[in-house]
C-alpha cells in the first residue's frame, strides 16, 4: 500500500489550468522531492493534497483511503501535516504555545470551554519535547516575536512533527535560511524516522538533492520527469524545463 | 393607475438622488476597500451647508445652484482633509479606518445639532423648477423630473471620467488591484485623497439636491447611510453601473415598500442586501468581494 | 501580591461598597448601568477581541431579547417565564445571526451584521402591531427573587453586581480554556488552524453563541432597569456605542470592555449633565483612541506605565568624554 496516491488530479482557475492530470505515487517512508520552475503548480498541488483546494477531477488517497471528499480540517486527524512557504505562525504567542496549538488540534479537548488550558499539562510537556527535538527546547517560553527566521522555520517543523504525522508535506522548508540554518534544518529532516513519509517542495537544489530519493519534476501543472536523482538530472527534459526550449 | 405612475416617477427620482449619494460610496469602497460610515453625515452636511448658503451667510445670500456648488466644494475639501489627516495615518488597516469613519459620524451628527438645532429646515425648490408638468393623466413636479435629468448627467459624466480620463484609468486600476497599481507607479495615497474628496462632494451635492424633497433634519445621516449601503451591496462595490442600477432598484423598493407594506418596509429593503451579501457578495456588477 | 492584584482587589471592594461612597441614588443607578453594559461589552468582545470578528449589529441581538422579555411580560406571564423566553429568543436569534454572518469574515462580516442589525431595528420600528413602534413597550415591575425588592436602586445594583461577577468569571474561564485558545488561534491564523485539524467555522459559531448569551443577560438586566424598550435601543448608534466600549477599553483583554463601558456610560450619563453634545465627545474620544492608542485604554495605559517606570529606573548617562587628540 502506498502512502500517498494521486491520480489524474486537475485544477483550473478561470481559464487557467494550473494542475493537469497529475499522477503521483509515494511509498511509505519515502523521501520525495517535487521540483519545478516558478508557476509550475507545486504549491497548488500541495493545497489539493491537503484539501485546502478542491480538485476539478482526480483522486487523492492516503494509505489506501480515498480522501478526495474529506474536509481539509479532518486530514490532520488522518495523519497529514504540512508546513507553508510563507511562515504562518501565531505571532502573539510563545513558541511553546504554537506547538501546544498543534497538539490541541488533534485532541477532543479543543472543544472544552471550561477548564484552564494550563491544567492540561501534557500538551505543554509534549510541546517541549517536540521543541527539544528541533533544538529549541531552551527557548520554549520565548515569545515568537523575538525569534529569528531560522528559528521560526524550526518551530514550524516542530509543530508538524508534534502531530505525529504519517505523511509530512514540506513547502520550501529551506527558503530564506542562512547556510548554517540550512544545515540545522537538514540535520533535523534527516533525523526523522522512516515511519514518516516526506514529500518536499524545494528550489534550493544542493540541499534538496541530497535529501531526496525520488524526484518529481513539474512544469505548467504537469509531471514532466520522475525518477531517482541520477535519472532526473540526466534527463534532457529537465534541462529544457529549467533552461527554456 | 395614476397612483402607480406617480409612485414610479418618485421612485426614479429617489433613485437618481441615491445614485449621486452612492456613486461616491461605491468608489470609496471599491478603491479603499472600506465602507465609509461617514457618508451619510457628508450628505447631511452638504444639505445643511447648502440650506445655510441659500438663506444667506454674512449678509450674502445665494441662489440655489451657487449654494449647491459651494456646499459641494466645502464638503469635498472636508473629505480631502479627513482622508489626508486621519485615514492616511492608518494605512492598510481597513478595520481602523471604518472605526474612524464611525467616530466621525457621531461627531458630525452632534455638530449639526449644535449649529443648526433640532428643527427641520425646509429648502425652497429652486426658481424655474417649481410647478408641474402634465404627462397624460398625471402631473409631475418639475423638480423631481429635473433630479432625474441631473442624475443622468452625472452618471454620464462619471462614466466619462472613469472611462476616458487618466484619473479614471488610475481609479479603475486601483479598484482592480491596488498593489499592482502601486507597482506601475500610480500614486495610490494621493488617489485615495482625490477619490474620497470626490465621493464626499457627490454626497454633499446629493444632500442639497435632495433638500427640496426631504428637507434637512437631524437624523438625515442615519436615514441615508443604510440606503447607500444597500445600493452598493446590491450593485457591487466599485461599479458605476452597479450603483446606477442599484439606486433605481432601491428607489423602487423603498417607495413601493413604504406605500404597500409600511410595517415591513425596512425589512423589504434590507432583505435583498442580506441575501446578496450571503449568496453573491460581489453584487450584481461588482469587481470584488467586500 | 503584585501591583495589579492589589489594584483589582481595591476595585472589587469599591464595587461592593458603591452605595456607600457614591454621592446619591442617581450614581448608584449609573453604576448599575455600567455593570450591565460591561456585560454587553464583554459579550461583544468575545467576537471582536478574541474572535477577530467585528459586529456592527449586536444592538439587534440585545434589542430582540429585551423586546421578547417585555412582550412576554406584557402578555401576562410572570418574570421567570419572561426571562426564559427572552434567553430562548436570544439564543435562536444568535444562531440565525451567526449562521448568516459567518459566511464572511472581515469587512464582509461587518456588513452582514450591520444589515442584520438594521433589519431587526426596522422590524422594531415598523411592526407596530407587535412592538408598538416608537411608543415602545413598558415593563411594569421588576422581579422579586427570594423576596428581594429589585425596585430599590441599591438592591438592583447588588443583583446586577452578582450577575456581573458571574459573567466576568465565566469569560475568564472561557478565555483561558482550550476552546478559548482555539478561538484566538482562529483569529490569528485561520488557515493554519484548519490545517491543524480545527473546525474554524464551528469554533466561531459557538463563540457567537456565548457572545449572544452574555448579550441576552445584559439585555434582560437592561430591560428591568429601564422598564422600557423602544427601537432606539436597536439603532446603529447603539451597536456603534457598544463597539466603542470594546475598542476604547481594549479589545481582546478582560478589563478593556469593562473600562470602556464605564467610560461611555459615564460620558453619556454624567457628562451629558454638563455637556449637551456628548455624542461629539464620544466620537472624538473614539477617533483619538483608534489613531493614537489603537490597542485601547487598558493595554495602552499599561504600556505607558511600563515606559514611565523604565525611564525612572534608567541609570544616569555618563558624561561624554572627548578623545584626547
Amino acid at each position: 500500500m502506498s502512502a500517498l496516491t494521486v491520480t489524474g488530479l486537475s485544477k483550473s482557475f478561470g481559464g487557467l489550468r494550473v494542475t493537469r492530470g497529475v499522477d503521483l505515487n509515494v511509498e511509505p517512508g519515502e523521501r520525495r522531492l517535487i521540483i519545478g520552475p516558478n508557476g509550475a503548480g507545486k504549491t497548488t498541488l500541495f493545497n489539493l493534497i491537503t484539501g485546502e483546494l478542491t480538485p476539478d477531477s482526480g483522486t487523492v488517497s492516503l494509505f489506501g483511503q480515498n480522501i478526495t471528499r474529506v474536509a481539509s480540517r479532518r486530514r490532520a486527524h488522518l495523519g497529514m501535516a504540512r508546513t507553508y512557504q510563507i511562515i504562518t505562525l501565531f505571532g502573539r504567542d510563545t513558541i511553546v504555545h504554537n506547538v501546544r496549538l498543534a497538539l490541541l488540534g488533534l485532541s477532543p479537548a479543543r472543544w472544552n470551554p471550561f477548564t484552564n488550558l494550563r491544567r492540561h499539562g501534557h500538551f505543554t510537556d509534549r510541546g517541549r519535547e517536540a521543541l527539544d527535538r528541533v533544538g529549541l527546547g531552551h527557548i520554549a517560553d520565548r515569545p515568537l516575536a523575538q525569534t529569528s527566521y531560522g528559528e521560526r522555520r524550526r518551530v514550524e517543523i516542530a509543530m508538524a512533527l508534534a502531530q505525529n504525522p504519517k505523511l509530512l508535506l514540506l513547502d520550501e522548508p529551506f527558503a530564506g535560511l542562512s547556510i548554517d540554518e540550512r544545515r540545522d534544518v537538514q540535520k533535523l529532516l534527516l533525523a526523522i524516522p522512516r515511519d514518516v513519509t516526506i514529500v518536499m517542495i524545494e528550489h534550493n537544489m544542493d540541499v534538496a538533492l541530497e535529501f531526496a530519493e525520488r524526484i518529481t519534476l513539474l512544469h505548467f501543472g504537469e509531471v514532466i520527469v520522475e525518477g531517482n536523482r541520477a535519472e532526473v538530472v540526466a534527463d534532457p527534459r529537465t534541462r529544457e524545463v529549467y533552461l527554456g526550449h | 393607475m395614476n397612483f402607480w405612475l406617480v409612485l414610479s416617477v418618485n421612485s426614479v427620482t429617489f433613485g437618481g438622488m441615491l445614485f449621486l449619494l452612492s456613486a461616491g460610496f461605491s468608489l470609496i469602497f471599491g478603491l479603499m476597500r472600506i465602507p465609509n460610515l461617514t457618508h451619510g453625515s457628508l450628505f447631511m452636511l452638504g444639505a445643511y451647508f447648502g440650506a445655510t448658503f441659500i438663506v444667506g451667510v454674512l449678509g450674502v445670500s445665494m441662489d440655489f445652484w451657487a449654494a449647491a456648488l459651494l456646499a459641494t466644494l466645502a464638503v469635498a475639501l472636508l473629505g480631502a482633509l479627513i482622508e489626508r489627516l486621519l485615514l492616511r495615518r492608518l494605512p492598510g488597516d481597513a478595520l481602523a479606518q471604518v472605526l474612524v469613519t464611525l467616530g466621525l459620524s457621531f461627531m458630525a451628527a452632534d455638530f449639526c445639532l449644535m449649529v443648526w438645532g433640532g428643527d427641520p429646515i425646509n429648502v425652497e425648490t429652486p426658481a424655474g423648477l417649481g410647478g408641474f408638468t402634465r404627462l397624460g393623466p398625471a402631473a409631475f413636479p418639475n423638480y423631481r423630473l429635473a433630479i432625474i435629468v441631473i442624475a443622468v448627467i452625472f452618471a454620464v459624466g462619471l462614466w466619462l471620467l472613469l472611462d476616458r480620463t487618466r484619473l479614471g484609468a488610475m481609479i479603475r486600476a486601483g479598484v482592480d488591484d491596488p498593489d499592482m497599481a502601486r507597482v506601475v507607479g500610480i500614486r495610490v495615497p494621493r488617489l485615495f485623497t482625490i477619490v474620497f474628496a470626490l465621493g464626499a462632494g457627490l454626497a454633499a451635492f446629493a444632500g442639497i439636491i435632495g433638500g427640496p424633497i426631504l428637507s434637512v433634519y437631524p437624523g438625515l445621516d442615519q436615514d441615508m447611510l443604510p440606503l447607500a449601503l444597500v445600493v452598493v451591496i446590491l450593485g457591487g462595490t466599485g461599479s458605476l453601473l452597479g450603483s446606477f442600477v442599484g439606486s433605481i432598484i432601491v428607489g423602487f423598493i423603498y417607495n413601493f415598500g413604504q406605500a404597500l407594506l409600511p410595517e415591513l418596509a425596512y425589512f423589504v429593503l434590507f432583505l435583498p442586501m442580506l441575501l446578496v451579501l450571503v449568496f453573491r457578495p460581489q453584487g450584481l456588477f461588482g469587481r470584488h468581494v467586500p | 501580591m503584585n501591583g495589579r492584584n492589589i489594584a483589582l482587589g481595591v476595585a472589587a471592594i469599591a464595587l461592593v461598597a458603591v452605595p456607600y461612597w457614591m454621592p446619591g441614588v442617581y450614581y448608584v443607578n449609573v453604576s448599575s448601568q455600567i455593570l450591565f453594559y460591561a456585560i454587553f461589552a464583554l459579550g461583544l468582545n468575545i467576537l471582536v477581541g478574541y474572535g477577530g470578528l467585528v459586529s456592527l449589529g449586536h444592538a439587534g441581538l440585545f434589542g430582540i431579547t429585551a423586546y421578547a422579555a417585555a412582550y412576554v411580560l406584557q402578555s401576562g406571564y410572570n418574570h421567570t417565564e419572561a426571562i426564559f423566553a427572552a434567553l430562548a429568543v436570544g439564543a435562536v436569534s444568535t444562531a440565525v445571526f451567526a449562521a448568516l454572518a459567518l459566511r464572511a469574515t472581515g469587512i464582509g462580516f461587518i456588513m452582514i451584521t450591520l444589515a442584520l442589525g438594521q433589519i431587526i431595528w426596522g422590524l422594531a420600528y415598523r411592526w407596530i402591531s407587535v412592538t408598538h413602534g416608537d411608543n415602545g413597550i413598558n415593563v411594569k415591575t421588576r422581579p422579586a427573587p427570594f423576596g428581594l425588592d429589585l425596585g430599590s436602586a441599591v438592591t438592583f445594583y447588588y443583583a446586577t453586581l452578582v450577575v456581573f461577577a458571574i459573567c466576568v468569571v465565566a469569560v475568564m474561564i472561557f478565555v483561558r480554556s482550550p476552546f478559548g485558545a482555539a478561538l484566538m488561534g482562529a483569529r490569528d491564523q485561520p488557515r493554519r488552524m484548519n490545517a491543524l485539524g480545527y473546525h474554524v467555522w464551528a469554533i466561531r459559531f459557538w463563540a457567537c453563541m456565548f457572545s449572544g448569551l452574555l448579550t441576552s443577560i445584559a439585555a434582560i438586566l437592561f430591560v428591568y432597569y429601564t422598564q422600557f424598550i423602544s427601537p432606539q435601543t436597536l439603532a446603529l448608534t447603539s451597536s456603534a456605542e457598544v463597539l466603542l466600549m470594546v475598542i476604547s477599553g481594549g479589545a481582546g483583554t478582560l478589563l478593556g470592555p469593562i473600562v470602556g463601558a464605564a467610560l461611555v456610560v459615564t460620558v453619556k450619563s454624567v457628562v451629558s449633565g454638563f455637556l449637551e453634545r456628548w455624542n461629539f465627545l464620544l466620537g472624538a474620544i473614539f477617533v483619538t483612541i483608534v489613531i493614537l492608542m489603537p490597542e485601547g485604554l487598558v493595554p495602552g495605559s499599561a504600556r505607558l506605565w511600563r515606559l514611565a517606570c523604565a525611564k525612572l529606573r534608567a541609570p544616569v548617562k555618563p558624561a561624554v568624554t572627548e578623545a584626547k587628540p
